[in-house]
């Protein structure tokens, strides 16, 4: 498990008490508080007291707000390296802390291609020399992301890969999956697929009235389907872990139902884009809502709250993929794909919590628990022992998004103008704060 | 031997050797004490005996391979069979010929025992079929190598004394090899237990059904075992379709010195040959005290003579030469 993603921890002890203690990884929703110490959480629970820290040591009144494990997201793109002017290691996690999020799982699709050992050395060596969270990096199943041939999986995760992916491709050919499902299994690592068949997917939004009336190509839900229907009956072949990045329709949402009903070892995410956007937003041609898969109906967005607050969807990301203004102010069709989300994925998955529609600590599962226990990291909890990454958050603090505030260095966020309910306070890597509201 | 001498005893049942498959356990075992005879044969200066004297012996390979075929044209020259080497290169096969037309062609010219390799599974039973003299399966696609395993077993079976109760690890590249599904045979056959240890893209679907201990792990495959067996990785299947590089499979599945501390402390290392060194074995291991892979190659003369000779008994005016 690697563990040392080069932060190193703060030797102080400390404790912060009178919280809403959250810890989905049991199922814990209480009135305590936490000590950490060495950079790693040593008690916590109600009997956490300022008084029951000890004579000595510096104790932050949490006033009743939120603690919870630091968010790990699950898709984060970045430009590192390759394309630094979009985003470096480094900007994407100011935003991810100022998010709650304590891990980045960065994806491999960079220039070059996270395909190779040294490429894996790198980002982690740059994380540990420049980032304020712990970053670690999904490497590519194919080599150069071709969908070609298998890249060394084993030793790509020895050099510290938690998981292997084409990122934003989705891994065409079912043959080389299907190996590669079996090669990655032998090393216990979870294959992470983009569910897009490819030749389905030549539109710019979802396909239907609204692309029709926009008079934009559209990709309808069926492109998803049929790669997540295929990639279920390899999943059955293999016995191999397997994990759709994103889901958007309400079809996927039934295929992955039955899969887990059947005992498959199959997961999947939504990004929160899915969870609280639909194609209506793309409005008049707005194209930091143009996405991959693209918004989908108000049904399939419902479909999706429901998927996750019955957990048939197990984790919520980010998606974060920086795009800056010369690939984004073009007209909608000829824009990029993608929207930064880092900073915004707490906020805005909160509204689900004020909506009633899914449980507080079924959202920070998703965005904590679930996805390290997905991809074996001790991180997403807060048990004494464990590594001393977690955010406060008021709940019920209003905030507006303005792109001139946002860490990330592209600000291509659908979120832009946007009065968000929740907002983190601080954010703690290691024991360190790496992030204060002011 | 003249008239009036009992004829030599019977070896094996069959007309051919077509696969590990069809031989009884008690087959099996003559074929080795034959060869085990032919090993001592092989050692004296004069090495030539009049067996198959008369005999046509025709190695008819499809597939290039320089070992395989001394091999058994020397088996057959030490027992006075008149040898003849038939590779596809400059041969009528190569002109589109089928296999069957090959068969023909030469059945009419009286061969007494023809050993074939073909690229395809189950060549070796077609000519069988359409031929009148004794055919030898000397490796036949995917399918059986039946004197690769023999020649193993009497490498091991001299070492060590046995094959029954041994733990023999088969470690590589399963999926594709012949060599893999004879050996399995033959020692499950005789009592011992076999082991495959390969990764998953190189092993068959349903592999754990075959009756062996599949491993995907190395170190826990080679664990204890008396006999650690290498195959070779074909180069072709190292470009990212079976396995990411040559390197990362040496990483996890080449035998080196560490791995092999595993095994058993005189355990065995075998390989059929020819070796990838760097990529399933390392030199070390290759040339170390405890590799018989040279000891296999002599074995494997001796076992092939044992094979003609048993096959010649069975063939019409068979043991009265």
């Amino acid at each position: 498990m690697p563990s040392d993603t080069g932060i190193k921890g703060d030797v102080a002890r400390r404790a912060y008490v009178n919280a809403r203690l959250v810890d989905p990884a049991e199922n814990m929703d209480t009135t305590g508080g936490i000590v950490i110490a060495d950079g790693r959480i040593v008690a916590r629970g109600p009997k956490v007291t300022a008084k029951s820290a000890g004579n000595g040591t510096p104790v932050t009144d949490c006033k009743g707000k939120l603690l919870f494990p630091g968010l790990l997201d699950m898709r984060t793109f970045t430009g590192e390296p390759g394309n630094e002017y979009r985003e470096t290691l480094a900007t994407a996690s100011e935003a991810a802390a100022a998010g709650g999020v304590t891990t980045m799982i960065v994806m491999p699709n960079t220039d070059p291609v996270v395909d190779d050992v040294a490429i894996v050395d790198f980002i982690l060596r740059r994380a540990r020399d420049t980032a304020v969270v712990r970053v670690a990096p999904m490497a590519a199943i194919t080599k150069g992301l071709k969908g070609e041939a298998m890249t060394e999986i084993g030793m790509l995760q020895e050099a510290g890969a938690v998981a292997v992916t084409d990122g934003n491709k989705a891994v065409a050919n079912a043959q080389l999956l299907r190996r590669a499902l079996s090669y990655a299994n032998d090393f216990g690592l979870l294959v992470v697929q983009h569910v897009e068949e490819a030749s389905l997917t030549t539109g710019v939004m979802n396909e239907g009235e609204v692309a029709t009336r926009l008079g934009l190509p559209g990709t309808p839900p069926a492109a998803e389907v049929i790669m997540l229907e295929r990639d279920i009956r390899l999943v059955e072949l293999t016995g191999a872990r397997y994990h759709a990045a994103q889901i958007s329709c309400a079809a996927s949402l039934d295929l992955i139902r039955t899969a887990k009903q059947r005992g498959l070892p199959v997961s999947c995410g939504v990004s929160v884009n899915h969870l609280v956007l639909n194609e209506n937003d793309i409005g008049a041609y707005r194209t930091f809502f143009k996405m991959s898969p693209p918004l989908r109906s108000e049904d399939d967005r419902k479909a999706m709250i429901t998927g996750l607050a019955d957990a048939s969807i197990d984790v919520i990301v980010s998606s974060h993929d920086p795009q800056s203004a010369d690939t984004k102010r073009l007209p909608f069709a000829e824009a990029e794909f993608g929207a930064i989300g880092l900073e915004t994925m707490f906020s805005a998955a909160l509204s689900l919590h004020h909506a009633g529609e899914v449980s507080l600590p079924r959202l920070m599962s998703a965005m904590s628990t679930k996805p390290a226990e997905l991809l074996g990291l001790e991180a997403g909890r807060l048990a004494p022992g464990a590594p001393a990454d977690f955010a406060i958050a008021d709940p019920d603090k209003s905030w507006t998004v303005e792109d001139a505030k946002l860490r990330s260095r592209a600000k291509n966020s659908p979120f832009e103008h946007r009065t968000l309910e929740g907002r983190v306070l601080e954010t703690v890597v290691a024991g360190r704060t790496v992030y204060a509201y002011d | 031997m003249t008239n009036g001498e009992p004829r030599p005893t019977t070896i094996i049942n069959g007309q051919h050797l077509l696969a590990i498959d069809d031989l009884s356990p008690d087959e099996i075992t003559a074929l080795l004490d034959l060869g085990n005879h032919y090993v001592e044969l092989n050692r004296q200066i004069e090495k030539k005996q009049s067996t198959l004297r008369g005999r046509t012996h025709i190695n008819l390979f499809f597939e290039a391979s320089t070992r395989t075929q001394s091999s058994f044209e020397i088996a057959g020259k030490r027992l006075s069979a008149d040898v003849m080497n038939m590779s596809v290169k400059g041969s009528s096969v190569s002109k589109g010929e089928t296999l069957l037309d090959t068969a023909v062609t030469l059945n009419a010219m009286h061969p007494d025992i023809l050993v074939v390799r073909h690229h395809a599974s189950g060549a070796a039973e077609l000519l069988a079929q359409k031929v009148g003299c004794a055919v030898v399966n000397a490796g036949d696609g995917q399918h059986e190598h039946p004197t690769q395993a023999l020649l193993d077993a009497l490498t091991i079976r001299r070492r060590l004394g046995k094959l029954q109760g041994l733990n023999v690890a088969i470690c590589g590249d399963i999926l594709h090899s012949r060599v893999a599904r004879s050996n399995l045979l033959l020692l499950q056959k005789m009592g011992a237990y076999v082991r495959l240890v390969a990764p998953s893209t190189l092993l068959p679907q349903d592999a754990d059904r075959l009756g062996a201990d599949v491993y995907r792990d190395m170190a826990a495959g080679i664990e204890g075992a008396d006999v650690v067996m290498m195959l070779r990785l074909q180069l072709e299947r190292m470009d990212g379709r079976f396995i990411p590089s040559s390197r990362e499979y040496y990483r996890f599945y080449g035998l080196d010195g560490e791995k092999l501390s595993l095994a058993k402390t005189d355990a065995l290392v075998m390989h059929p040959g020819p070796m990838n060194r760097g990529v399933e074995i390392d030199s070390e291991v290759a040339d170390g005290v405890q590799s018989v892979i040279r000891e296999q190659v002599e074995m494997g003369v001796a076992v092939r003579m044992a094979v003609l000779d048993a096959l010649a008994r069975n063939l019409p005016g068979g043991g009265n030469m």
